[in-house]
């Protein structure tokens, strides 16, 4: 990502902000001497981008991250959308369940048990050593919510899996009836706690909006869950899931805007780049999808449609988050600048 | 509050009961530094720490970048043009400036050729082994933990390669190795310590930038250092990371700086996100019973329709 304009190794490069230009040529054997222009002086090198932190620019080492970018790969924004979506699918299962809705009951604890079922792989596909994965059971760490959340993770699937096998299969009913509220009431855990996994980091973007990505997270998963149960469900018994996926959007949306209104200075990187792409077609599918099923809910047509958008809009606002952190990663300014700040005020 | 009360972990040196050493780490006073990157040599060397060059980067002289998996110490080189007697086009932005200029101007300590202000901040980087330390608290597998020495060390049989500290560090300083899958990062030569020997990098040191030795002696020294710079009226000296009341508790490694932190790469205010935590949850907890009623709310809805 390239926000400051001068991402060529060739360029004289300042270090602590003060003008270089004219270093230029008189450095000594030092590498930089004579190498490109300069491309701008002291604080307009901003280039074709806006800097970040209106302030003017905070000082930085040649205009290197601070923090280190995400290691991690597709997997997890992945895994983001398709854990949520199990999480929230599993008290939707057993509340249709409790209500005598068999039919949706029996859908939404596949689509949970597919979620489940696939979020491990995920996740250990990602890893540095997947042979190790267990080690993420070696230990309970209330201060890791990745340990907190391997051990969620682990007792979502251990209750989702019967239950929904139960309700699948229609053979021991007793376990589904043990296992189905645990389950509905581990869920939201799930959907929510990769939300505090993100935060708990020293990225900005995720760090400064940990009261609200939880929220952000939850919706997206009601969303999507909905959305997923609603298209395979016959329309009579989909009510519940349909309500919910429409509600989840509108959530999703206001949670959306919240957050980046309460970031400030730190949400640039949702109005650029990928994550700012990513982050505007995902508001424009999840408006369009709630819209489309809310307002053609009588028509198979266009509540898979609307479903459709939904899926993708959470999916799409996941990604957003997910590159949102390393577009905050790279930029010193987005460290730095609201650091300086504390310590000036 | 103390640091240890506001941590959940078993604090150290508790957590080591009799087999537990005085806390050790580095001084790393920058105002000596002469950018030899010895200390990085010593340090691949001693420690196996494969080579990874990007070749010439154009930032002065220095082609290591940042600290990393395969960077373990590291040697920042910082150019400056300051003006020298307020002569010049460029005002001076800040009063810390105008003060740093006016040192220059006054003493000239660290300047390469004082006539015409340009001058280069030598500065070796390395972990903090912070008192709170992200990375150790992130880590699910237990493999980061705390030596009886108070230092901060990934045990490499167990890292499973998550990648979870390299985001939790306010420094950026662990990082994954990508052929080998696992995270790497100083371990302030946990070996050597063993058979009562100082790190490789304070061994090879020439000028004593790097210091090795206890937390409280080192502090003491770099008090006095800090005085002793000042009487000599270079103002801008300053330490980075002594106090136990900043945002990491304190770092067992830390630095006598002549700029800003921020001028070297390192972020002027640094908080371990573990402080934050139980913010982060109160609010998923909000979030999952929102995300419930959500739930029943969409069954109760279908006797209204």
């Amino acid at each position: 990502m390239s926000v400051s304009g001068s991402s060529g190794s060739g360029d004289v490069r300042e270090a602590g902000n003060i003008d270089v230009s004219r270093v230029q040529g008189d450095a000594g054997a030092g590498p930089a001497t004579g190498q490109g222009t300069a491309t701008g002086v002291g604080r307009d090198r901003a280039g074709g981008e806006q800097r970040m932190v209106p302030k003017g620019k905070p000082r930085s080492y040649y205009d290197q991250p601070v923090v280190k970018r995400p290691v991690w790969t597709w997997e997890i924004p992945c895994y983001f959308f398709v854990g949520g979506m199990a999480g929230a699918s599993a008290p939707l299962a057993w509340a249709a369940a409790t209500t005598g809705n068999e039919r949706l009951a029996k859908r939404a604890w596949g689509v949970a048990l597919a979620g489940v079922a696939v979020s491990p792989a995920l996740l250990i596909s990602d890893l540095g050593r997947p042979e190790r994965f267990l080690n993420m059971l070696r230990v309970f760490k209330i201060t890791s919510p990745m340990s907190v959340g391997s051990w969620i993770l682990a007792a979502n699937g251990t209750l989702i899996a019967p239950a929904a096998l139960a309700a699948l299969t229609r053979r021991a009913p007793r376990i589904f009836g043990a296992a189905g509220p645990l389950a509905a009431l581990a869920g939201p855990g799930l959907s929510t706690y990769t939300a505090v996994l993100v935060a708990n980091s020293a990225i900005p973007v995720w760090s400064e909006a940990r009261r609200t990505l939880p929220f952000l997270f939850a919706a997206g998963s009601a969303a999507s869950a909905g959305a997923a149960v609603t298209l395979l469900t016959p329309a009579a018994a989909a009510g519940p899931a349909r309500r919910l996926a429409i509600a989840g959007g509108v959530a999703e949306l206001v949670a959306a805007q919240t957050m980046e209104r309460k970031l400030g200075d730190a949400a640039r990187p949702y109005e650029s780049g990928t994550p700012g792409r990513l982050a505007k077609a995902a508001k424009a599918m999840s408006a369009a999808g709630a819209a489309t099923m809310a307002i053609g809910r009588r028509r198979r047509g266009a509540v898979r449609i609307g479903a459709g958008l939904l899926l993708a809009g959470a999916a799409c606002e996941r990604w957003a988050v997910y590159k949102a952190g390393f577009a905050s990663a790279a930029d010193p300014a987005y460290t730095v600048g609201p650091q300086r700040d504390r310590l000036e005020h | 509050m103390t640091a240890a009360a506001r941590h959940p972990a078993p604090a150290w040196p508790e957590s080591w009961g009799e087999e537990a050493e005085p806390r050790v780490g580095f001084f790393t006073d920058t105002s000596v530094c002469i950018g030899c990157k010895a200390c990085e040599v010593a340090c691949k060397e001693w420690n196996g720490v494969p080579d990874e060059s990007d070749g010439l980067s154009g930032n002065s002289y220095d082609n290591s970048l940042d600290l990393g998996a395969n960077r373990w110490r590291h040697v920042a080189f910082v150019e400056q043009r300051v003006e020298v007697g307020g002569v010049g086009t460029s005002a001076p932005d800040s009063w810390v400036e105008e003060a740093s200029r006016q040192q220059l101007v006054e003493q000239g300590l660290p300047i390469h050729d004082g006539a015409d202000g340009f001058r280069w901040l030598m500065s070796s980087d390395v972990c903090k082994h912070c008192t709170e330390a992200g990375c150790l608290d992130a880590c699910p597998t237990g493999s980061i933990f705390r030596t009886e020495h108070g230092t901060v060390v990934v045990q490499e049989d167990i890292c499973n390669g998550c990648g979870y500290c390299v985001t939790a560090c306010p420094f950026g300083v662990l990082d994954r190795r990508s052929d080998d899958g696992r995270v790497w990062k100083c371990t302030l030569c946990y070996d050597r310590l063993q058979d009562d020997m100082e790190p490789a990098c304070a061994q090879a040191c020439p000028t004593d930038s790097i210091q090795f030795g206890e937390l409280e002696v080192l502090r003491r020294r770099a008090a006095d250092r800090v005085e002793r710079l000042h009487e000599h009226g270079v103002a801008s000296a300053r330490l980075y990371g002594a106090d136990d009341d900043d945002g990491v508790g304190g770092f067992g490694a830390f630095f006598l700086l002549l700029d800003e932190p921020e001028t070297y790469g390192l972020p002027p205010d640094p908080v371990v996100p573990t402080r934050h935590l139980p913010e982060a949850f109160a609010a998923a907890a909000a979030a999952s019973a929102a995300l419930l009623a959500g739930v029943a709310a969409a069954f109760i809805g279908r006797r209204a329709r």
